[in-house]
């Protein structure tokens, strides 16, 4: 672990920090050294400034750096000075050096280095002092500053410069391990920031504008370069850590790795097989290739650099580690796609989000990962400059110096080669190295289809006598079947459901559940976007290849001697014909997982350990397949869980290295439900045969209990598996199977170290448990319920209970005591009632459901009388009920919840469907049924300027705990007309919000979304919904450092009004775990102080807040108990619309049977409120603020006796961080949001006479990539002051000349008129709200509009209303999730008018790929000159057709007429003029179901006009 | 679940009762056939709620919304099953269950809840019809012998588990049949005897001996009880009648309901009971004693002895029509209902309090009452007699179904020396098991007087403990 960055302690663990940024490079394309461009460098990363982040304190930055050529000139004079005379370039080598600060120690690791140098063969010619200056930096950076020193190495005569690099790349491996290896003192401080003959890194803990103070190097006009990459970083923590800056040696990375664990996994599993023939023997000093301390960018590096070092061009390495989306590309050259191909068959993708560049000094490039979800964009100057960043405007340019600007594109390479002295286009280049081999024919050769092989001669039969006996075995229930099985086999979906979970934790659960149940699925939230693998599909993959790896080093045409399979679930005869495989290259072996049930745990273990030396065995015998069996199981021997033994066999072949000669699959009777498909492959399984699942469908089709005929059954279920892993992995950005195989996105909760050290490697697990004796124990439990020593009764499989409370079931929280109770209690207002409802709660609770029962109050020695604790009023203020929309509740539900929480002072949230404008205005009698929060969710539904304004809180939702890392799903037929005009969307249509928010893709859009609310609502609170997870403290700091003003931490327990099973099961982990992370994060980084830290997640009862309060929470939400007061009854059908009780659903006849009161409501939190005094009175506290992270005040219950339970050590959760008592514990400081230096200020006083008299205004500025949301707080000023209708059109306009920063127009209301002369950042229009904003390039700008990119990426996210007319090419996504504005643009990126509902887009030029997806409203024309527009749209919910008549087509006419008038489009013009040739040309594209919705509407209207007669 | 909407598009319908002008010239079932299409459109209102209250409100645990869901797929053999599961004896809750699941189903939130009771005996007789419900004898025996003693359905129950559990058991009854109170409480018309006799004859060729007058503690030893079995279930019942011991009590006329209604069960058996042993309605005019069930059937049996009139009277108030504020769902309902015995005839008097009897020749001919109110005493609901409000009635026939104070103690229960408890009911552990080790006690004899479908739960219990106690663990449910 680098310097300055903690231990893992208590609940965190630095394994789980997050860094992203803003990324740039400037390149003279010829390779013209100049000292500008280093100038130049260092300003781009000044103005990239808001990208980064700061700590606790303002001048300690996260991290800045810059890479450059060796500067000759400067480094061969300040040699001349040590009397060091370099040989020419390209003959020496130089290293940055970081170094510990004892003299001692430092001389120590030279040493070392020097030897590795020597024993490589080459010479250190001398070291020279970098001098730095820290007056500067923090005192928490230079807590940790080491020493800098650079090196320089001599080429020996013989070898040549590539050679040379590849010579100091073993010297700088063979001196880090030895300085690893060493016991110097503070080794860790040892780092190389590079060592190369081409390039130079300076970098460290710094701000942008420390850079150059800080290394006064960079300040000599003596230092040149012809390329220069900057960094600017964003990190989670405040922790120093000097070598985590980038650039790293080849890449800087603007991202997250998704899959690192599993890549590093399958590195690690790889390198024992290297052959190398640059590198012969000397291979070895290479090892381990991959640096764990890094972060993932750096351990990314390493892996590119391996490549390279290795003998891959660089370009062709960054090909294989970050593929493009191939797999179902329709248009992909042949060749291209065979390079993909067979390089897959190498080395899985690095999957995540990433905008990467990279340079090796004399070509510098980058590229986007396949969903291109950063940002990228470039401008080519006169004088053969380009410069590229995650933003333009980062440079002050001419306009007439532009030749060209543009923008990476998703899986797109972008290169320029310093020698050629050109752009090489992405075709051009992938064209050269696809055809370097013959990858078609090898793979033609060599890779089959596993319907290729023949079939096998023996296909297993089936055994209906047995099925339920084996059922038995492997633990199915009831449940099992109706509730998960039948439905993917009747519809290939997964089973939705709804409301939370409330049954026990897997470890706390008395039913045997299976070791699936103890790992809890992942998610990305914040610093990585999730997936929209429904809509996106195009870039996801779930097909594999089954076979060996061959020596990544060596290209040969054996290496794609595979089996290719399209879903990783095998049905029998797929399985079959493996087994009987005769072909060179193949051979399988099956081993038996099973064991003699009657030895327990020992037994098992045995049997693990027999399985892995079985499994070596078989390796060593030449098997290239492995398959394990618990088809032998019996009634002596039971299944070993199938998950540990693909897990325990995986990671003992890692550790063996011989993982990747033979491939896994795993033929098991346990795998039934998505979640264990995920785990096996997860954890290492390339495939999936469950039998019994399938007998299990065969034999629920012979009873009726599904009508399908088996075949297509098979087929159903085995679609909706392959469907929910997508989903599973989509969750987590993940978008090939190849690279969530063996990623182990899971953490455990409840199994101890040594169990998950042993067979799960890796996994976290933070509060220990159980181990392999307890599993052998449910393993028998079930066995022996299939194996009973005397038959009693019919056998019967259990009932299960897991989804639906059953008397004999599992335990629910909510049970029809606990229910009855609390609605009888709050309608009665009845405190003794009540007292009898927390006390069954608290016992369940205690009698193992959650984590906190197991946790115990330390009382005080003298009770506080009660009239001395703060009042019931003043606690209830801290209450807030859950985000749940209207639309998901009934309007009577929602309203009685608001207009409660506005009586007691609390907060009610509107959830993600917008609110009726109706309820901004009080009732009669002073009721207010505005909800306080106003959530912001992925789908923006109803985020109007005036829904902003009215906010007291505006809650950015990144997750929910029924699914996190999922958006919602609105099931059409609970979109009514009230809920579409609220929405603005269309009654009748499902409403699906997108899984990311597309405008967070990082930590630092998270930032920015954060300062456009702020600008939207300034008196508005903003707050940052997470879900609990491992790690979410370190999310949370990050957070914190976004200036969000309370962040909440939801458990994983959580309602929901549609959700698939899976993730309501098993996603997340409960929120004791988060909010205790999260305080003891914050903590430490002295980030709690700034920040409220809220909970909820299924909070019930005085005894939860106080637990709550003491783990760190200040302010507490409940939704499930409030529901359950208005009336709900756990009936879990609101995803049916079906409600009883009315509380649910839409349909009037139901809701007319809500009987929900404000006063129940009201009952309870007062009844919550004063149940929490009497628990403060024991614990002897005055006011909720001393309570709050008293950690110290939580004991670990003492008597429990539970079998499982005993196990947990909950420890952990209550470690409170050491640090000086002035790190404050609870909010005390406001949140410094930058609005003071707003743009915006100037305009509102320069609107003045609009704001106040509505007169009309014109103002003219310039505006550069710094001034960020722009128009916002002047728009939230009017809507404040004129409501929902803002002022009349074009009342205060405004020019500007520039450059604009990111959110340019965001939520502007009507009466606003902005005009840009330039061009715009990434979000432009967001939630565009009735304002009209026109773009064009410069008069003075050379290059031709049409073709050029001007706005950023996510244009007009959520607009709702208004005008846009853009004079160029937009990015991706433009207009996602539109639904109301209408919008010109001249060209568009992948994925435009996704998820839209409402409004009118017309395209005049190009459009990217999967044009459409989930557009389920409003109308788009694409003016479609090539005739080949069809390729590009997604069809799934639109049809492409023609002008319907000559007013449509004269509507369109009109309207880019305007856009000729507004903008002076070139393009625009010549349509117009040639319309006879170009209007036939226009394809409209209209989404199906609002056309069936319009010609409903439409007869409806002419039946009554009929009527009327 | 098959129709999510069927709460929605269709109300409750319950089988229709034959006439009453027919049905009170017979002792036959009163309730007519259910035909099988509507009996799936009742099933299908059920809405297979995600806590399905009626599993709690059933004392079985029935799990109402699976063989709802079945019936209304048609798919009788596996909701029999399912049914069977939880539930010996289907055909006799079906029939005289008042159905507390029905009181907690969550559609009676708002509206009228699902016909569960009518799914459950349909499911059953659908069953029988079918020749589904075959004996099963156990597989393996055990050699363990257990003795049940009281053959209601608590030892029914406990009898039919235990034997399938692999133990011999033997049900000894002092009566002259198997069957305690369904076959001697409750009247032909609620539940024809045949329905019992079917469900013994299956239980007897699994394997249980069943053993009639066999009176425990006094023509059979409780010492070589003890002896011959390796455990004993007490499931006596409470059968102490409460009585009313007011002035004219001793006259003649006045009978306890339980000496009353099993004479006419008698002779719907066929048995040849003298006149002068009988006690009947015919002619009289009829006083019943108490407004609970046990009364109802005293006067539907009244009715079809030939009664001239029939009064029932009830100490407690007249219940309201729908659930009063402090008795909500998912309470039992405490509403007033018209049985099937008040619609054929007679009058209901409430707060009534009966103070005298007096007679002619030693023979009751008037009954002395006074109207009673409730009054809030400090939380305490005080009765207090309403001055002014007493009157008499005339009676030839006054029936006592005041309810029962728990099992005899004399005999059997003194022989084995089982504690009893300040109620007088034998006590039990959480197991089940008396105070004598090996000896357990179910049903009424334990918990006092209660529902047929308590009593079966009570029965399972105890034999999932017995079977513990015997064998050292238990698959049974």
């Amino acid at each position: 672990m680098y310097p300055g960055i903690p231990e893992k302690q208590g609940l965190y663990d630095p394994q789980f920090e997050h860094d992203s940024c803003g990324v740039g490079f400037i390149v003279d394309m010829h390779g013209r050294k100049s000292h500008t461009i280093v100038r130049n460098a260092l300003q781009v990363l000044i103005n990239l400034e808001h990208r980064g982040a700061k700590g606790c304190e303002v001048n300690t930055g996260d991290g800045a750096g810059i890479t450059m050529q060796v500067p000759d000139k400067f480094l061969r004079a300040e040699a001349q000075k040590l009397g060091i005379t370099l040989p020419e370039v390209g003959r020496y080598g130089v290293g940055m050096v970081f170094l510990p600060r004892d003299p001692q120690s430092r001389l120590l690791c030279e040493e070392l280095f020097a030897s590795a140098a020597t024993r490589s063969g080459q010479k250190v010619l001398g070291w020279r002092d970098v001098p730095t200056d820290n007056s500067q930096i923090g005192n928490s950076a230079k807590a940790v500053e080491p020493v800098f020193r650079q090196v320089f190495v001599e080429a020996a005569p013989n070898v040549n410069r590539v050679a040379f690099e590849q010579k100091l790349y073993l010297i700088r491996r063979r001196a880090e391990n030895a300085v690893a290896a060493s016991k110097i003192k503070d080794a860790n401080y040892f780092y190389l920031s590079s060592l190369s003959c081409n390039t130079i890194v300076y970098k460290g803990m710094l701000s942008a504008e420390q850079m150059d103070t800080y290394f006064p190097d960079l300040k000599n006009p003596q230092i040149e370069s012809a390329l220069a990459v900057v960094h600017q970083r964003f990190s989670t923590n405040t922790f120093p850590s000097w070598p985590l800056a980038h650039p790293f040696r080849y890449v800087s990375h603007n991202g997250e790795i998704n899959t690192l664990r599993g890549n590093i996994n399958w590195m690690k599993a790889r390198e024992r097989q290297f052959k190398s023939d640059i590198y012969g023997e000397d291979v070895k000093d290479l090892l381990p290739v991959l640096n764990e301390a890094g972060s993932d960018s750096a351990i990314l590096d390493n892996a590119l650099e391996m490549l390279v070092m290795c003998g891959r061009s660089l370009p062709h390495a960054v090909m294989m580690l970050i593929p493009e989306a191939w797999d179902g590309h329709l248009t992909m050259t042949d060749d291209k796609k065979a390079f993909y191909e067979y390089h897959s068959c190498l080395m899985e993708p690095w999957d995540g989000p990433a905008s990467i560049v990279f340079t090796d000094g004399h070509r510098i490039g980058a590229v986007l990962d396949r969903n291109g979800l950063r940002p990228s964009r470039y401008y080519v100057l006169k004088d053969d400059t380009v410069v590229m960043a995650s933003e333009v405007g980062v440079l002050d340019v001419e306009p007439q110096d532009i030749v060209m600007k543009g923008r990476l594109q998703p899986g797109k390479i972008f290169l320029i080669d310093t020698e050629q002295g050109r752009i090489i286009d992405d075709a051009e280049l992938k064209k050269k190295i696809a055809a370097e081999k013959p990858y078609r024919a090898w793979l033609s050769q060599h890779m089959i289809r596993i319907a290729d092989l023949p079939p096998a001669r023996q296909l297993p039969e089936p055994d209906h006598e047995t099925v339920l006996l084996r059922q038995q075995m492997f633990g199915y229930t009831h449940e099992d079947l109706k509730i998960l099985m039948a439905p993917m086999a009747r519809a290939g979906e997964e089973a939705i459901g709804s409301m939370g979970t409330d049954t026990p934790l897997a470890v706390l659960s008395d039913r045997a559940p299976s070791l699936f149940s103890y790992f809890k699925q992942m998610f990305a939230q914040v610093t990585n976007p999730p997936l929209d693998a429904i809509r996106e599909e195009l870039v996801t993959s779930m097909s594999t290849a089954l076979g060996p790896e061959r020596n990544l080093l060596k290209v040969e045409p054996q290496s794609c001697r595979m089996i290719k399979i399209l879903s990783p679930v095998m049905d029998n005869s797929d399985l079959a014909r493996l087994k009987e495989i005769q072909r060179e290259g193949f051979k399988t072996v099956t081993l038996s997982m099973t064991y003699r049930v009657s030895e327990g745990g020992a037994g098992l273990r045995r049997a693990m350990a027999h399985l892995c030396k079985e499994a070596d065995d078989a390796i060593r015998d030449g098997a290239t397949i492995l398959i394990l069996s618990d088809r032998s199981a019996n009634w002596q021997m039971a299944p070993i869980p199938s998950l540990l033994a693909t897990s325990g066999v995986h990671h003992h072949l890692v550790r063996e290295g011989t993982r990747t000669k033979a491939t896994m699959i795993v033929e098991t009777g346990e795998a039934r439900e998505v979640h264990h498909y995920c785990l096996l492959i997860g954890y290492g399984a390339s495939a999936i045969n469950p039998y019994l699942a399938f007998e299990t469908l065969d034999d629920m089709i012979r009873q009726d209990m599904l009508l399908i005929e088996y075949r297509k059954a098979i087929n159903y279920y085995i679609k909706a598996v392959n469907k929910g892993v997508l989903k599973v992995m989509s969750k987590m950005g993940i978008s090939t199977l190849q690279s969530y195989r063996g990623a182990q996105i899971f953490e455990a909760i409840g199994l101890n170290q040594e169990f998950v050290n042993t067979y799960f490697t890796n996994t976290p697990s933070r509060i220990s448990g159980v181990g392999i004796d307890e599993i052998a124990e449910e393993v028998a439990a079930r066995h022996g319920h299939a194996y009973p020593e005397r038959p009693v009764l019919t056998p019967e499989l259990d009932w299960g209970g897991q989804y639906q409370w059953r008397a004999e079931g599992e335990y629910h929280m909510y049970n029809p005591e606990t229910i009855h109770r609390l609605q009888y209690s709050t309608r009665t207002n009845n405190y003794r009632i009540f007292k009898e409802y927390t006390a069954l709660m608290d016992s369940t609770s205690q009698k193992l459901c959650t984590l906190r029962g197991l946790l115990e109050f330390k009382y005080a020695d003298q009770p506080v009388p009660l009239d001395e604790i703060e009042s019931v009023e003043s606690i209830m203020k801290r209450f807030a009920t859950g985000a749940m929309s209207f639309g998901s509740i009934s309007k009577e539900a929602h309203e009685t919840l608001a207009i409660a929480m506005n009586r007691i002072g609390g907060k009610s949230n509107t959830g993600e469907g917008g609110e009726d404008p109706a309820r901004f205005v009080p009732d009669a009698n002073g009721d207010r049924r505005s909800s306080a929060i106003k959530q912001v969710a992925s789908g923006r539904f109803g985020v109007t300027s005036q829904y902003l304004v009215s906010a007291q809180e505006l809650q950015i939702k990144m997750a929910q705990g029924a699914k996190p890392g999922e958006g919602g799903q609105l099931p059409g037929h609970k979109v009514d007309s009230v809920i579409a005009r609220v929405r603005h969307s269309t009654p009748g249509v499902g409403l699906i919000s997108p899984p990311p928010h597309h405008d967070i893709y990082s930590i630092e859009d998270l930032a920015q979304l954060i300062y456009d609310l702020k600008n939207s609502n300034p008196r508005a609170r903003i707050s940052v919904k997470l879900v609990s997870e491992v790690g979410v403290g370190t999310i949370a700091a990050g957070v914190a450092k976004a200036h969000a003003d309370v962040v909440l931490i939801s458990g994983d327990s959580g309602g929901t009004g549609a959700s698939p099973v899976t993730s309501i099961k098993h996603a997340g982990i409960p929120w004791e775990l988060g909010l205790a992370e999260t305080h003891q994060v914050l903590v430490m980084n002295d980030l709690r102080s700034r920040i409220v830290v809220q909970t909820d997640g299924q909070l019930k009862t005085g005894r939860d807040v106080m637990v709550a309060a003491l783990l760190g929470g200040e302010e507490f939400g409940f939704a499930t108990s409030a529901l359950v007061v208005t009336g709900c009854i756990m009936m879990r059908v609101c995803h049916l619309n079906t409600c009883p009780v009315g509380v649910a659903t839409q349909d009037p006849l139901l809701r007319a049977k809500f009987t929900g009161k404000p006063e129940h409501v009201v009952n309870y939190f007062r009844m919550i409120a004063e149940e929490v005094r009497e628990w403060m009175s024991k614990l002897g506290f005055r006011s909720v603020n001393e309570m709050i992270g008293r950690m110290d005040r939580l004991d670990i219950k003492k008597a429990v006796d539970h079998w499982k339970a005993k196990k947990l050590d909950l420890s952990p959760m209550l470690q409170m961080p050491k640090v000086p008592s002035t790190v404050g514990t609870r909010k005390m400081q406001e949140q410094d949001h930058g609005l003071a230096k707003a743009l915006d200020n100037s305009l509102i006083e320069l609107a003045k006479d609009s704001l106040e008299s509505r007169r009309s205004t014109e103002i003219y500025l310039p505006i550069r990539n710094a001034n960020r949301t722009v128009g916002t707080m002047l728009g939230a000023e009017v809507t404040r002051r004129f409501g929902g209708e803002g002022l009349p059109h074009d009342t205060i306009r405004i020019s500007f000349k520039g450059s604009a920063g990111q959110s340019f127009g965001a939520f502007v209301p009507n009466g606003i008129s902005m005009t840009l002369e330039g061009d715009a950042n990434d979000y432009f229009g967001k939630g565009l709200s009735g304002g009209r904003l026109v773009v064009f390039p410069p008069a003075k700008a050379s290059f031709n509009a049409e073709e050029n990119i001007i706005v950023g990426n996510v244009a007009l996210y959520g607009a709702t209303g208004g005008e846009a007319f853009i004079r160029g090419v937009g990015g991706e996504r433009f207009a996602v999730r539109n639904s109301g504005a209408t919008a010109v643009v001249e060209g568009v990126g992948d994925h435009g008018c996704e998820y839209m509902t409402r409004g009118l887009v017309v395209v005049i030029g190009r459009t990217g790929r999967n044009f459409a997806a989930g557009m389920s409203g409003g109308v788009a024309y694409v003016l479609d000159e090539e005739g080949d527009f069809d390729q590009r749209c997604n069809f799934e919910m639109v049809d492409v057709e023609s002008f319907a008549d000559a007013a449509e087509e004269k509507s369109v006419h009109n309207l880019i007429e305007r856009h000729a008038k507004l903008t002076g489009s070139a393009r625009a013009t010549r349509i117009l003029k040639d319309w006879n040739l170009y209007g036939d040309k226009f394809r409209k594209i209209m989404p199906l179901e609002y056309r069936r919705v319009l010609e409903a509407a439409a007869a409806k209207a002419s039946a009554g006009i009929q009527a009327g007669h | 679940m098959g129709n999510p909407q069927g709460f929605i598009e269709f109300a409750r319908i319950t089988p229709e009762r034959r006439p009453v002008t027919e049905r009170i010239h017979d002792w036959n079932e009163v309730y007519k056939e259910f035909p099988e299409d509507q009996l799936k459109v009742q099933a299908s209102r059920c809405m297979d709620c995600g806590i399905p209250f009626c599993n709690q409100g059933c004392p079985l645990g029935n799990i109402i919304p699976d063989w709802n869901d079945l019936v209304y797929r048609g798919r009788w053999s596996e909701a029999i099953k399912r049914l069977h599961a939880t539930n010996n004896f289907p055909e006799f809750t079906g029939r005289v269950c008042p159905a507390p699941c029905e009181g907690s189903c969550v559609l009676g939130i708002n509206s009228d809840p699902v016909t569960i009771k009518q799914v459950e005996v349909t499911i059953i007789e659908e069953a029988f019809k079918n020749g589904w419900v075959m004996p099963a004898p156990p597989k393996i025996r055990t050699g363990k012998k257990v003795a049940v003693i009281g053959s209601g359905p608590a030892g029914l129950a406990a009898a039919a588990q235990l034997n399938h559990a692999g133990h011999w058991v033997s049900v000894f009854e002092r009566a002259d049949r198997i069957g305690g109170l369904l076959r001697y409480g409750i009247p032909e018309f609620k539940m024809e005897k045949s329905i019992l006799d079917r469900r013994l004859e299956i239980m007897s060729t699994e394997g249980i001996a069943f053993q009639t007058n066999a009176n425990v503690g006094v023509n059979v030893s409780v010492d070589v009880l003890r002896q011959t079995f390796d455990a004993i279930v007490l499931a006596g019942g409470a059968t102490l009648p409460r009585d009313l011991p007011i002035p004219g009590r001793d006259l003649d006329g006045i009978h306890f309901a339980m000496d009353y209604l099993p004479l006419q069960n008698k002779r719907c058996e066929g048995d040849a009971i003298p006149d002068e042993q009988f006690i009947t309605a015919k002619d009289k005019r009829v006083v019943i004693i108490g407004g609970g069930d046990t009364g109802a059937d005293c006067l539907g049996t009244a009715h079809r002895q030939g009664a001239t009139s029939v009064v029932q009277f009830e100490l407690l108030p007249k219940p309201p029509k729908d659930r009063a504020y402090d008795n909500p769902w998912p309470n039992w309902p405490n509403i007033f209902r018209t049985s099937s015995a008040h619609e054929e005839g007679g009058e209901r008097e409430y707060s009534v309090l009966t103070k005298s009897f007096t007679g002619e020749n030693g023979k009751v001919k008037q009954l002395h009452a006074v109207q009673v109110e409730f009054v809030d005493e400090g939380g305490r609901k005080v009765m207090k007699e309403v001055p002014g409000s007493g009157f008499t009635l005339e009676a030839d026939l006054v029936l006592l179904a005041m309810g029962f104070l728990g099992p005899e103690r004399k005999g059997m229960l003194d022989q084995l020396g089982v504690a009893i408890n300040e109620r007088g009911n034998v006590i039990t552990n959480e197991e089940k098991m008396t105070s004598v080790p090996g000896i357990f006690a179910a049903g009424d004899m334990a918990r006092g007087q209660s529902l047929v479908v308590w009593a079966i739960r009570e029965g399972r219990q105890a034999a999932r403990f017995i079977d513990k106690y015997l064998m050292g663990s238990t698959d049974l449910p």
